[in-house]
């Protein structure tokens, strides 16, 4: 046995079979769901935007793996996978995306603001960074009132330039605050990038505070899983925070309509991306290589896995928007 | 006006504050404060001085300078758990703060469909002639008024602030307060001992009378009722309503008063043009405007920004013999 197996091989120890099978089936289901996002959003099924997750799933699965349901999340415009993994159904997903009253907002948020209090989802957020301070706030909480859970804050490469995230990992640490920032760093700040918009190294802006930091490989949810575990485990005795910024890549554009990327990303960098290190792919193909299933084993589960969420299609098509007399109800608890 | 079984002492509008604050803190664990410099400086007014000596620095929490920063995690800590109050130390920097009160604490109820609350109280000041100049004078209570979500609470005298800030804190939505600085020493008056609260969306009428209603806020309510006095002298009845809270808005008060007197003067301190006192006037003329004998007027800030020199600085509040001339117009005298 190589060196390089017996780390494999002690990696599958470590995690075990079920949580590697499971992650694995997270990261389809939350494929499965984007592509019917595109499908739903290209046919002018769904309304507003649709900004996809294809790409980055395995940083989504590998942190919630760790968390326990009762833990926080504060997810992005970009958040499909973010509430997925943390345990949202994909039928009242799909019913808040196409706008109808059985979604998880009563068709009031939408794509970029799916909450959920029963997953600890404290919400997407449409303004870039703008969660930095709920998620910091969760974690002020829980270490208030002694309740053992922590946040996490995810957020792409884009929200570096908002100033409220420095104010937040400041205080974060300062106060020793159980809060995980979760950089997911896809390389473009929409149409741009993030060369062009980020000076200086990514974790040294974090690490000044004197926060820990690691830049992981987003597309390992095993590699993102074993960083997510030692960095929450520690906050959540009380060491404080730890800044993580996750390397990943966006397949599709900004948002669904953006199709004329070559101005701003060349198209051998996309298809690097998609056949070389696609974060679905590379797991199946390592849970195959070390035993843990076979081809048939991943099968099934994708063919359960588009069952269901063809079932969740329908449903959301199926039901209802929401009566326009609700429009002025939930302004005021 | 003030109704009481309790024994009752004289207060400043200050230490009315700090008594609600102290006594929503004894009844309540899940009350915290943060702010610059609240703790032993007691604010920069120091309107809470003592009140870490009873709470503690875990209740009064000193913050870094970083208002976005740590009204954020005030919106994170209010979802999850604790009732923030988050100090402003002027209400010029709700600048500073915007994105966070009015995309995060006013819509999240709504976006959530209902779901997740922000039970936070934002306390901020306002007011000019203390020679601060044009960022530490302006009275900006109309913003956050304009946003759908917020609650907002203008109190002019002692018994009030205390009755409304005890509301505000258990209310189950953001609630912005508006102090104004100049009040905290200056405007001395009865508080009862005991127990009570002033529910938010109930006018007061601080003087009745039949010839003219000025509809005041703030302190805007001791000019009129200044105005009011002289006006008597020369046969002219003044009633004073004051709202107290901007919204919910007792519109029904405002309206049946001016109904009665069939003449109103609005007066504000923050600015007139798309103001404040815009807003109360088109309530009153709209539902009023049969028993109307003179147009609906408005006295306001001048619309400039606030200058240094007190030879400046004074003319731009309205003043009683601005009250006595207008009102004098209007009875046609």
């Amino acid at each position: 046995m190589t060196v390089t197996a017996k780390k494999k091989a002690g990696v599958a120890d470590d995690i075990g079979a079920e949580r590697l099978l499971h992650m694995y089936r997270q990261m389809v289901a939350i494929r499965l769901f984007e592509e019917r996002v595109n499908d739903l959003y290209t046919r002018a099924l769904m309304p507003g935007l649709a900004h996809l997750y294809i790409g980055e799933e395995a940083i989504a699965v590998g942190i919630c793996e760790v968390l326990t349901r009762e833990d926080y999340i504060t997810s992005t415009h970009r958040g499909h996978g973010h509430c997925l993994a943390k345990g949202a159904s994909p039928d009242r997903m799909f019913a808040e995306l196409l706008g109808k009253e059985a979604g998880y907002c009563k068709g009031k948020g939408g794509s970029m603001h799916i909450a959920d209090p029963a997953t600890g989802n404290l919400g997407a957020n449409a303004i870039v960074g703008g969660s930095a301070g709920i998620a910091t706030g969760a974690a002020f909480s829980a270490k208030y009132l002694k309740t053992g859970q922590v946040s996490v804050c995810f957020f792409g490469e884009g929200a570096l330039g908002q100033g409220l995230l420095y104010e937040e990992m400041n205080l974060a640490q300062l106060w020793k605050l159980p809060v995980i920032f979760v950089c997911e760093n896809n390389g473009y700040n929409e149409y741009t990038h993030f060369s062009e918009s980020t000076a200086g190294d990514v974790c040294a802006r974090a690490a000044a505070f004197g926060i820990r930091t690691e830049t992981v490989d987003g597309q390992n949810v095993r590699a993102v899983y074993a960083a997510a575990q030692a960095h929450i485990e520690r906050a959540r005795n009380g060491e404080g925070p730890a800044f993580l910024e996750f390397k990943t890549y966006r397949y599709h554009g900004h948002h669904v309509g953006d199709i004329a990327r070559a101005y701003y990303r060349p198209k051998a960098e996309e298809e690097e991306w998609v056949t070389e290190r696609d974060p679905v792919t590379l797991h199946g193909q390592w849970l195959m290589a070390n035993g843990v299933a076979d081809r048939a084993a991943l099968d099934a589960i994708q063919d359960e896995l588009v069952a269901q969420m063809d079932a969740a299609v329908e449903f959301a098509v199926g039901s209802s928007y929401p009566d326009p007399s609700k429009v002025d109800q939930d302004i005021y608890a | 006006m003030l109704e009481t079984a309790t024994p009752v002492r004289e207060l400043s509008f200050g230490d009315a504050i700090k008594e609600a604050i102290a006594e929503e803190m004894r009844r309540d664990p899940s009350v915290i404060l943060m702010g610059e410099d609240v703790a032993e400086a007691g604010t920069t007014f120091k309107v809470l001085t003592g009140l870490v000596d009873e709470f503690g620095k875990d209740r009064i929490i000193d913050t870094p300078i970083s208002e976005a920063g740590f009204t954020g995690l005030g919106v994170g800590a209010a979802m999850t758990g604790l009732r923030p109050i988050v100090d402003i130390m002027f209400g010029d920097f709700l600048t500073i703060i915007m994105d966070q009160v009015v995309n995060q604490a006013a819509k999240i109820h709504y976006m959530s469909g209902g779901h997740w609350k922000v039970p936070m109280v934002v306390r901020c000041t306002m007011g000019a002639t203390r020679r601060s100049a044009a960022q530490h004078s302006q009275s900006l209570h109309a913003w956050p008024s304009h946003i759908p979500g917020l609650k907002v609470v203008v109190p002019s005298t002692p018994y009030d602030a205390k009755g409304l800030f005890k509301s505000a804190i258990r209310d189950d939505n953001p609630v912005v307060i508006f102090e104004h600085k100049i009040s905290y020493r200056k405007v001395k008056g009865p508080v009862p001992e005991g127990e009570y609260v002033i529910p938010l969306g109930v006018a007061d009428v601080k003087r009745t009378g039949s010839d003219l209603t000025i509809i005041a806020l703030s302190s805007m309510v001791q000019v009129a009722l200044g105005a009011a006095k002289l006006l008597e002298d020369v046969g002219v009845s003044v009633e004073v309503v004051d709202p107290r809270t901007t919204w919910p808005l007792d519109e029904k008060a405002l309206i049946e008063s001016v109904k009665k007197t069939s003449r109103c003067i609005v007066m504000d301190e923050g600015y007139g043009r798309y103001g404040v006192a815009a807003e109360l006037a088109a309530v009153v003329a709209q539902g009023a405007f049969y028993h109307l004998d003179a147009p609906v007027s408005r006295l306001c800030a001048m619309h400039v920004p606030i200058p240094f020199s007190p030879s400046l600085e004074d003319v731009t509040v309205p003043n009683e013999r601005q009250v006595v001339d207008l009102a004098l117009k209007l009875c046609g005298k």
